[in-house]
């Protein structure tokens, strides 16, 4: 009797593999940009033209359906990042660092875009462009480590390498992020009390939360097919680097 | 743990006989507390205000000048090769090496912080509270400068980038550092203050060996 060793091929192993990933998930990348950008077309609808304008607020709080998206991506991004990093560290999986890598950029423009509304957002409401708010503050700083991620991954010229240490380093600030979060609002709260001005209330009208969670899908969604098809580039980066390193070494004719 | 030992005397003999580090560390960190009065002007008021934060700011960046020697000239070397084949795990050696990182570039400049005390008119008892605070504080500086400098050693181009990361974790530091001593709050805030800084400079000493021997050895092989 003889037993059959041959490894099985999962989809857990079928995901491991570069080209295998790139041949399952590619299909996905078409229906993914269609659905974000009905979603948008339907958030971008309700938000500007199908939803009443705030009473204290005005027309400014359609600001809100870019912002709070963007914000909750900001951190989202770190997330998967964090996750892909454990990927990288625990299991080695190898499309775990090339997630990592495509998420850094991604998660710093979203970060930059909830900064930058939320600025633009903040100078009619609360009079000023920044305010050193404890969340907003934290976001710069979560800026800061993005932006830090990405040089890192720069600095490397090996690129898998790289993803181990890069990894080390996103643990480290995801252990640290709520750290740098409660300090800031110590801070923030220590500093200057009661001005801290929320603008969310306590309930929102419903013609407001349908654009908003439309825009929210829709955000997150882009940020889906954004980062399929940032793995996909790095895959064939790779590849690339890979061919034209033989090619110099002459195993290529 | 003779090995430990060893690493550590090793270490401290090193910068002790270097070529007068210390001595451009602590002054490094005198002139950048000195600078400032130039910048704000000699408003002794404003100065005893702002003192604290100078202080903080001057270590802080006198600690970051000294990360790139920290593993880098061990791995230029060959040391950390054989740090990594050594019989103590390497976590063990880099929590050699930030002990005397602390002692040899944090425990320095607390002792010259007089100078800047009377150059800045701070206060007795703001000077106390001050020294208190670096005493607690700079640990956690030192365990996330092993961090930056162990993720960014295996780099050609490190340089800057070590800084550059290891500033946005350093926040709490700063925070809990120059809010245990300014009384802003009241004093049962400083003392809050002062214990969530030692609270930190615990946790990051004693994990960031961990995650520093983890980067080096990975970002090696």
């Amino acid at each position: 009797m003889t037993i059959d060793t041959t490894p099985k091929m999962t989809w857990w192993n079928r995901l491991s593999h570069p080209g295998q990933f790139v041949a399952l998930t590619r299909p996905l990348v078409l229906p993914l940009a269609l659905l974000t950008g009905v979603l948008f077309a339907v958030g971008l609808w309700y938000g500007l033209f199908s939803s009443p304008p705030e009473k204290y607020m005005g027309d400014t709080v359609r600001i809100m359906y870019v912002h709070v998206p963007t914000a909750w991506l900001s951190q989202f991004v770190y997330a998967t990042m964090a996750v892909s990093a454990l990927g990288t560290l625990v299991w080695r999986h190898p499309m775990a660092d090339v997630s990592m890598k495509a998420a850094a950029p991604l998660g710093a423009a979203f970060t930059a875009m909830a900064l930058f509304t939320g600025s633009l957002w903040g100078r009619p409401t609360w009079g000023t462009f920044w305010e050193w708010d404890g969340r907003m503050t934290s976001t710069l700083v979560l800026l800061f480590i993005y932006l830090g991620i990405v040089a890192l991954w720069r600095a490397f010229d090996d690129q898998l390498r790289a993803a181990r240490v890069v990894a080390v380093f996103t643990l480290v600030g995801a252990v640290n992020i709520p750290i740098i979060k409660f300090s800031v609002d110590w801070w923030s709260t220590l500093h200057q009390p009661a001005s801290v001005f929320r603008p969310d209330g306590p309930t929102m009208p419903g013609e407001i939360l349908t654009p908003l969670f439309a825009m929210f899908f829709a955000f997150t969604f882009l940020f889906v097919t954004l980062q399929l098809a940032a793995m996909h580039t790095e895959v064939r980066r790779r590849r690339i680097t890979t061919l034209e390193r033989r090619a110099a070494r002459g195993d290529l004719k | 743990m003779s090995g430990f030992i060893s690493v550590l005397s090793r270490e401290i003999r090193l910068s002790l006989r270097g070529g007068g580090e210390i001595l451009t560390l602590v002054l490094f960190f005198v002139i950048v507390g000195a600078v400032v009065p130039f910048a704000v002007g000699p408003d002794k008021a404003l100065l005893a205000r702002i003192a604290p934060g100078i202080v903080w700011i001057a270590a802080f960046l006198a600690m970051l000048l000294g990360l790139e020697k920290l593993f880098g000239p061990d791995r230029a070397d060959g040391t950390l090769a054989l740090y990594r084949l050594a019989d103590i795990p390497l976590s063990a050696v880099v929590a050699a090496k930030v002990i005397a990182h602390w002692l040899t570039a944090a425990l320095p400049l607390i002792l010259a912080s007089p100078a800047l005390a009377l150059l800045l008119a701070m206060d007795g008892e703001t000077f106390g509270r001050t020294v208190l605070s670096l005493l607690l504080g700079t640990p956690a500086l030192a365990g996330f400068g092993a961090i930056g400098a162990a993720v960014t050693v295996a780099t050609r181009r490190g340089g800057l980038l070590a800084p550059i990361l290891i500033a946005p974790l350093s926040v709490p530091v700063l925070i809990f550092g120059v809010g245990a001593i300014s009384a802003s709050g009241g004093p049962d805030q400083a003392q809050a203050a002062a214990l969530l800084l030692a609270a930190l400079s615990l946790m990051v000493v004693v994990l960031s060996p961990f995650a520093a021997a983890l980067a080096i050895d990975w970002g090696e092989d």
